[in-house]
């Protein structure tokens, strides 16, 4: 047993998080760890690499019982923790991350420039990456800053390397890539806890799964002994009826074009983009990272400028100069990064909900507080936010309350169009079905949506259509009766003969 | 397999700042171009001399504040920490010249630890800390010499330290020099550097990766203390006496020589070269203002010296933000 975590407790002011929780790894397995959010996993990785302590339980690791203090603590030990926000340093060089506070010495007690580089290709090589280690880390993409920081636990003897949510900002490609990482780090013998909100990464990598639930651990299982439907279910806690599918209640669109987007170009991202959005449809829009979706979108919405195109919306060509024309227009966007476009951490969830539609507030230069709290209630109500009140800060919410906040603070505007970037991001599977179930709700009351979204099965359960880019150009136009995975991912690679 | 993992490569081609490092250089050879072609004695050894000699102080503050910046600080305690160890060494400097030294030194590390802890353990943001000590050593400094200047000896030696020559160029000079080659050693080769600007990356990261973030902040600001107390002594070895109402504003001239220099305010990128290159810009720039002065075709006041200088460095950060926006769209 490589590390055994036993009947763990943690309470924070009261609240117990854990109850009598557990762990265990066996050296060179891929353990998942999986649960809604709110079901302690990241409490319990914490208390493991000794970002918090516990109250009560035993952690053993390589045989001797451990108290880590800090994460500094935890890495020298041997447990290296890779994020999804990657905790390296930009603009450091990627041999420079590979050994920050550990760089090889020369007699004079200098850094050993030469034999960092030397050691730093080394690793990287075991992972089958020839990269110029002597560039700054910002120059490079995600997953290549996540191998370069799992390079740097490996360089450290990590005997464990934590994945958390490690996947959730690459696409298939790179993911793949970071699998035959986690192959190699087995093959030597090194264990992975793998953490993910995507259920098929984890049969396609894990060997083992922890379940937890409500600060407890649930279930224990090899990975091929449980089925997909079985999982969710035990994570849930109850019968599960419709992840699969917000379900299609509606006739068929009338046929009515909302937007169309012609030959949209901008820059080297956004080349070659046609796509329509009837009113009442869910578009899904899919492609690679990097394809140019996010970019697409932004042209919609006039957050940036296009170099060539046309685009019309309710049957009239439009040349937003800016968001704010777009918004007056009926168009929303709801951003794919929460934290950093999206919510105010400090403000209340009224205040967020009511930001964009507070000038339309104002009686005589001051914000009419009564049909403020209308709004605030009706569409806390209408999208089911669990939260203890309007006044609470929307920080304390979960990722899918902050999500349907934001949702609102559009809805609450009418729009005829709703561009929703990545919406169920970070969100755990209950609220992911949720969210999806809400926005079929209202595209069956006539609104438009148009639904970025890197999770294949989300589009495919959700989308009345999905336009693939590929490279900056639109390459393929699939309605919903034709989807399947192996036809996005076919349409995404855009190979032989899937041309638009 | 390399092909297959070709799409990981580098996004972006190497940074522009580099480039604008070596704009800073090419900016001050053309000054010096300019100036030898228009004024007769621009390049007489007495003016370059003399420019060296004086702002020698300047450089030695610069270096310091780079430092601070690197790691998304800021220090502008360094004029009047520089008043104050004026003054601290012109008390010392009868008894040995040597005694002159450390007492100014010594009056640098006392503000420079005090900031540090300030900063580092009761969690103070750098611009707050810094600045009440900024007033608390120029109230300091007035209070030691009775709100006046303090002559420093002449018989020990000790102005020899601002005046005297070594190997025909100005021991200031020399001095700013060592400190400059200790700090590209420290920044460049030693691991401390990779912690300093590591943490201008990001504090909450470098925390994670078990860098000792708050010991390397305590010697950054220690550092920034020293070099101000070492300009300090230069200014009251110089002019012959301790002058508490010196330094005013020196702060803002380190801060735009760094910010020349190539190193962003927001901490993580910087260079040593290029703030010592930054600091002779800007300071090229009064010596021709000086001379254009001297030919008597005009007459710039200090004032709008001072304005001048202000638009110069509001046309470098404008600059520096362009190329940050590049590199972000890159």
């Amino acid at each position: 047993m490589l590390l055994s975590m036993k009947a763990i407790d943690k309470s924070f002011s009261g609240v117990r998080v854990l109850n009598a929780a557990s762990l265990e790894v066996e050296p060179g397995e891929v353990m998942a760890l999986v649960g809604q959010n709110g079901a302690g996993k990241s409490t319990m990785i914490k208390i493991l690499t000794g970002a918090y302590s516990r109250d009560a339980g035993s952690v053993t690791f390589q045989g001797r019982e451990v108290h880590f203090s800090s994460t500094a603590d935890s890495q020298s030990a041997g447990i290296a923790t890779i994020y999804q926000e990657i905790n390296l340093a930009p603009n450091r060089t990627v041999a420079e991350n590979i050994f920050l506070a550990r760089e090889p010495r020369t007699a004079f007690g200098l850094v050993d420039r030469r034999k960092m580089r030397a050691e730093a290709r080394a690793v990287l090589k075991r992972f089958n990456l020839d990269i110029d280690v002597e560039r700054p880390l910002e120059n490079f993409g995600a997953a290549t800053r996540q191998m370069v920081a799992i390079a740097r636990g490996v360089t450290q003897n990590a005997k464990l390397v934590i994945m958390d949510e490690a996947t959730s900002s690459l696409d298939e490609r790179e993911v793949a890539v970071l699998f035959e990482t986690v192959r190699t780090l087995k093959r030597d013998g090194v264990a992975t806890i793998f953490i993910s909100h995507r259920l098929d990464e984890l049969y396609a990598i894990c060997d083992r799964v922890t379940v937890m639930r409500d600060g407890r651990t649930v279930a224990v299982s090899a990975m091929k002994d449980i089925k997909k439907l079985e999982l969710v279910r035990t994570m849930l806690g109850k019968e599960l009826t419709a992840f699969t599918a917000a379900q299609r209640n509606r006739e068929e669109a009338d046929g009515a074009t909302l937007v169309e987007a012609k030959n949209l170009s901008a820059g080297v991202r956004v080349r070659d983009v046609s796509l329509a959005i009837g009113k009442g449809e869910i578009a899904g829009l899919a492609g690679l990272l990097g394809s140019g979706r996010t970019e697409t979108a932004r042209l919609i919405y006039a957050a940036d400028r296009r170099d060539g195109g046309t685009l019309s919306v309710g049957g009239r060509q439009t040349a937003y100069a800016q968001p704010a024309d777009a918004i007056a227009d009926g168009i929303g966007f709801v951003s794919e990064d929460r934290k950093v476009e999206g919510i105010v951490p400090e403000m209340s969830v009224r205040e967020n909900l009511t930001l964009a539609i507070l000038p339309r507030l104002q009686k005589s230069g001051i914000v009419d507080r009564a049909r403020q709290q209308e709004i605030v209630e009706r569409y806390i109500k209408a999208l089911g936010v669990k939260c203890a009140s309007p006044e609470q800060p929307i920080r304390e919410l979960s990722g899918g309350n902050q999500q349907k906040v934001l949702l609102a603070r559009w809805l609450c505007m009418n729009p005829r169009l709703l561009i929703v970037d990545e919406p169920t991001r970070g969100i755990d599977v209950g609220a992911k079905a949720e969210i999806l179930k809400l926005l079929r709700g209202l595209a069956d009351e006539g609104l438009s949506v148009l639904m970025i979204s890197s999770e294949l099965e989300e589009l495919i359960a959700a989308a009345d259509h999905v336009t693939v880019l590929s490279d900056g150009r639109s390459v393929a136009r699939i309605p919903a009766a034709e989807l399947s995975e192996e036809r996005l991912m076919v349409a995404m690679a855009h190979q032989d003969g899937e041309a638009a | 397999m390399t092909t297959y993992l070709s799409f990981l490569g580098p996004l972006a081609p190497r940074s522009t700042i580099a480039l604008a490092r070596l704009g800073v250089i090419a900016a001050l050879i053309a000054l010096i171009v300019f100036g030898a072609l228009r004024y007769d004695n621009f390049l007489s050894s007495y003016n370059a001399l003399s420019f060296l000699r004086y702002n020698s102080m300047f450089a030695l503050i610069a270096l310091g504040m780079a430092l601070v910046i690197m790691t998304g600080g800021i220090d502008l305690s360094v004029g009047g920490t520089a008043a104050m160890a004026s003054v601290v060494a012109a008390i010392f400097s009868p008894y040995h010249w040597a005694a002159g030294l450390a007492g100014g030194l010594a009056a640098g590390l006392v503000v420079g630890i005090i900031n540090g802890v300030v900063i580092t353990r009761l969690k103070i943001q750098p611009f707050i800390a810094t600045l009440a000590a900024m007033l608390a050593a120029y109230g300091t400094g007035l209070l030691l010499a009775g709100n006046q200047s303090v002559s420093v000896s002449y018989d020990s030696g000790f102005t020899e330290i601002g005046q005297g020559d070594f190997l025909g160029f100005p021991i200031p000079a020399w001095i700013a020099l060592a400190f400059y080659i200790a700090g590209w050693i420290a920044l460049e080769r030693h691991p401390v550097g990779r912690r300093v600007l590591a943490i201008g990356d990001g504090e909450a990261t470098a925390k994670l990766m078990g860098l000792k973030v708050e010991k390397t902040l305590m010697g950054v600001y220690i550092t920034s203390g020293l070099c101000a107390g070492m300009a300090g002594v230069i200014l009251a070895a110089q002019f012959g006496a301790g002058q508490p109402t010196e330094g005013v504003g020196w702060e803002l001239f380190a801060i735009a020589s760094v910010v020349v220099g190539g190193t962003l305010l927001t901490g993580g990128v910087g260079s040593i070269g290029a703030t010592l290159a930054g600091a002779l810009l800007l300071a090229m720039v009064f010596n021709i203002l000086n001379f254009e002065n001297g030919l008597g075709w005009i007459s710039l006041s200090a004032y709008w010296q001072s304005v001048i200088r202000g638009l110069f460095l509001l046309a470098v950060v404008i600059l520096q933000a362009k190329i940050a926006g590049a590199r972000a769209n890159g």
